[in-house]
């Protein structure tokens, strides 16, 4: 056995923050899937050398301080509308690598029209959708993916087709247009399915750069806070009930 | 000799924005400035100056690509009218609040609600207080003439990039619709990424090569924060009021009556201005130019030699109000309009100014 | 062949989510019972030697608040 202090050395070094993640302490809950995602993306620009060829648009939701996370230039677009300012900023600037980062509430709700065109334009450009089924910001109400029967804010008594419509699959969607050349669904519980996200978020980042089209990765997420449990139980929460409706893997690779 | 060539009003802002390097133009057709777009998509600039042209799905669409687009530290715009302004409004106080250059026309139609598609000036309080949320104004221009449509297309954007503020360009259907000869001016050729970046490269997104990231927002959780940055625009505002003013005259030396008109009714009130003096009525005309920063300090400056001043509008008496704010019971300010699109005659303006005096 | 672990935790941003824990392959990790400046109960190597340096602690942790070093033995 080794002393740990023989160990911890520079030289050792197998994992730690990459630079391009601020030194800000991220202002989401213990357990957040947001600093996964954003630790993901941060590593993959990294990796790929392209920290001042890269532009982010932030939403609005939980995830509308992501430019106090990655060094890179950012813009913070109104609710729902990040497609649209990423639509211009990578036909002003098709050197550029552009993506968007939005959640459920943001995409799927408010933000619709604007991704839905944008993804059957075939703007060269990434999607990264977060979908943890709840609006975190605002105090936890149903968003347009919140399963049936799930509680929230504003279905106390749980989502009911009836009353609330049914949970959006908006992925699916997506992947049916013409203009979209990557459509995937990922989560980031485990090392594993870090890896594999990661993967998918690289493979979006080089095709915006290759012509073929809108790249759009969904992560399935977590919302602790929102969910009311904890971060380990919201995990298993999520691995229950959440995959069995919107099921991991890719949906378009072209 | 300056090339001279007939074309509406609408087509002039195409070419004014393509004569004056423009980046990048945004839209979504509605009645009456459809041939803003049309003339783009015709005239193709993108194979002459890479100017992006492009077909939103929405006017809440175009006018977050222009948010998006200025935040490049582009000179971008959209057109639309009345109604789609009203869908832009949201877009326009974000753009406000971040603080990004960009130029937006409006080409009025007849309002509220769908209204009607024919001139109006019915959007004057909405361009010139702001009509989003907040405190803010963009600059507005009000064009008279389909040269003015051509011409104050760069002017917008010079203000627009020289006090990062939105300026818009406030016709209307007339304007929009009308043909008229329109001088050409030689053409700017668009920034290059250099310019841009030696220009814009304290806030615009362009990539953070050899400085840390920039980030364009208008959030600010802080109320501290917000007040500041909130006097700041204030102050902001104080200068382009100081600085921006523009405004034009017709016979108001002698003048005892004043009309004060813009756009339009501005070249309607010249006639009506030429009727009453071959009668011997000593009236003249005050033209607004810029309806914000609005020319206050002229129309002060003339309120000691007038009897009253009457303001000709298409509407039902918005710019009134301001005029008598300025006037602050002095004299009487009276009001003339017609609405839904309708538009006065001079003989049936002038009978209705003898009426006041 | 074998490989021996370290991890450096940045304890006063560590929130004490304890998705690492789960994670951790070899029961070398545990949430500390004392807390930091934040209240949270942070993240500590309870058992060094069974630590293996694969890094899924880091790798699932939201905060980035992880390093991991490994040497082969």
């Amino acid at each position: 056995m080794m002393d740990i202090n023989e160990i911890i050395k520079p030289e050792n070094k197998v994992y730690g923050k990459t630079p391009i993640l601020k030194d800000n302490i991220l202002h989401y809950c213990p357990g957040c899937s947001h600093g996964v995602v954003h630790k993901i993306i941060a590593e993959v620009i990294e990796e790929m050398g392209i920290q001042d060829k890269t532009i982010g648009i932030s939403p609005v939701g939980c995830s509308v301080f992501a430019y106090n996370y990655l060094d890179i230039d950012w813009q913070q677009a109104a609710h729902g509308r990040a497609p649209a300012l990423a639509t211009a900023t990578k036909r002003l600037m098709p050197d550029k690598y552009v993506f968007t980062y939005q959640g459920d509430g943001d995409l799927a709700s408010i933000g619709t029209a604007e991704v839905m065109h944008a993804c059957n334009r075939g703007e060269n450009i990434v999607i990264i959708f977060i979908n943890n089924a709840i609006y975190g910001m605002t105090g936890g109400q149903m968003a347009p993916t919140t399963l049936l029967g799930q509680v929230t804010a504003t279905t106390p008594y749980g989502r009911k087709a009836e009353l609330n419509g049914y949970p959006l699959k908006i992925t699916e969607l997506i992947a049916q247009l013409e203009g979209t050349c990557y459509v995937t669904r990922q989560s980031v519980q485990n090392p594993a399915a870090v890896r594999k996200t990661k993967k998918a978020i690289r493979k979006a980042f080089e095709n915006s750069m290759m012509k073929k089209g809108t790249s759009f990765v969904e992560v399935v997420s977590t919302c602790n806070s929102g969910w009311k449990v904890t971060p380990v139980q919201a995990n298993k929460w999520m691995e229950e009930n959440m995959f069995p409706f919107y099921p991991l893997g890719d949906m378009k690779d072209r | 000799m300056a090339e001279k060539i007939l074309m509406k009003g609408n087509e002039a802002i195409a070419y004014g924005a393509i004569d004056c390097g423009c980046d990048g133009y945004f839209g979504y057709p509605i009645t009456p400035q459809s041939e803003v777009m049309e003339t783009l998509m015709k005239v193709q600039p993108w194979e002459t100056t890479g100017m992006v042209v492009l077909q939103a799905e929405s006017e809440t669409s175009s006018i977050n690509m222009v948010y998006g687009g200025a935040c490049c530290g582009k000179k971008v715009m959209t057109s639309s009218s009345s109604p789609g302004i009203s869908l832009m409004c949201e877009g326009l106080s974000y753009i406000a609040g971040a603080e990004l250059p960009c130029v937006v026309v409006n080409v009025m139609r007849g309002g509220p609600g769908l209204g009607t598609i024919q001139p109006s000036q019915g959007d004057y309080f909405q361009a010139v207080k702001g009509g989003g949320h907040g405190d803010y104004h963009p600059i507005v221009l009000a064009p008279a003439s389909a040269q003015d449509m051509y011409d104050f297309v760069g002017e917008a954007f010079e203000l627009a990039f020289k006090y990062r503020n939105p300026a818009m360009i406030l016709g209307d259907g007339v304007i929009g619709q009308m043909m008229e000869k329109v001088e050409l001016r030689p053409a700017k050729p668009r920034r290059t990424e250099e310019e841009i970046r030696a220009l814009c490269d304290s806030w615009a997104t362009i990539g953070n090569k050899g400085r840390h990231g920039n980030t364009i927002t208008s959030l600010a959780l802080d109320p501290q924060v917000q007040e500041n940055f909130n006097i700041k625009l204030q102050k902001k505002y104080a200068e382009i009021e100081a600085n921006e003013v523009r405004y034009s005259t017709y016979m108001t030396d002698d003048a005892e009556y004043l009309i004060v008109a813009f756009g339009c009714m501005s070249r309607i009130g010249e006639k009506v201005v030429e009727l009453a003096r071959e009668e011997g009525i000593r009236l003249g005309l005050l033209r607004p130019i810029t309806l914000y920063p609005f020319p206050k300090k002229e129309i002060d400056a003339l309120v000691p030699q007038l009897k009253n001043i009457l303001s000709l509008e298409l509407n039902a008496g918005q710019m009134v109000e301001d005029i008598r704010l300025i006037v602050n019971g002095r004299i009487p300010v009276n009001f003339y309009g017609r609405q839904g699109g309708m538009i006065p005659d001079p003989e049936e303006i002038l009978e209705v100014f003898k009426k006041t005096m | 062949m074998a490989t021996q672990g370290a991890i450096v935790v940045d304890k006063e941003r560590c929130k004490g989510c304890g998705v690492c824990v789960v994670n951790c392959p070899t029961e070398a990790i545990a949430l500390s019972h004392e807390v930091n400046g934040k209240g949270y109960n942070f993240l500590s190597l309870v058992n060094p030697e069974k630590c293996i340096g694969c890094a899924n602690c880091a790798t699932v942790c939201p905060d980035s608040v992880i390093t991991v070093y490994r040497v082969k033995i």
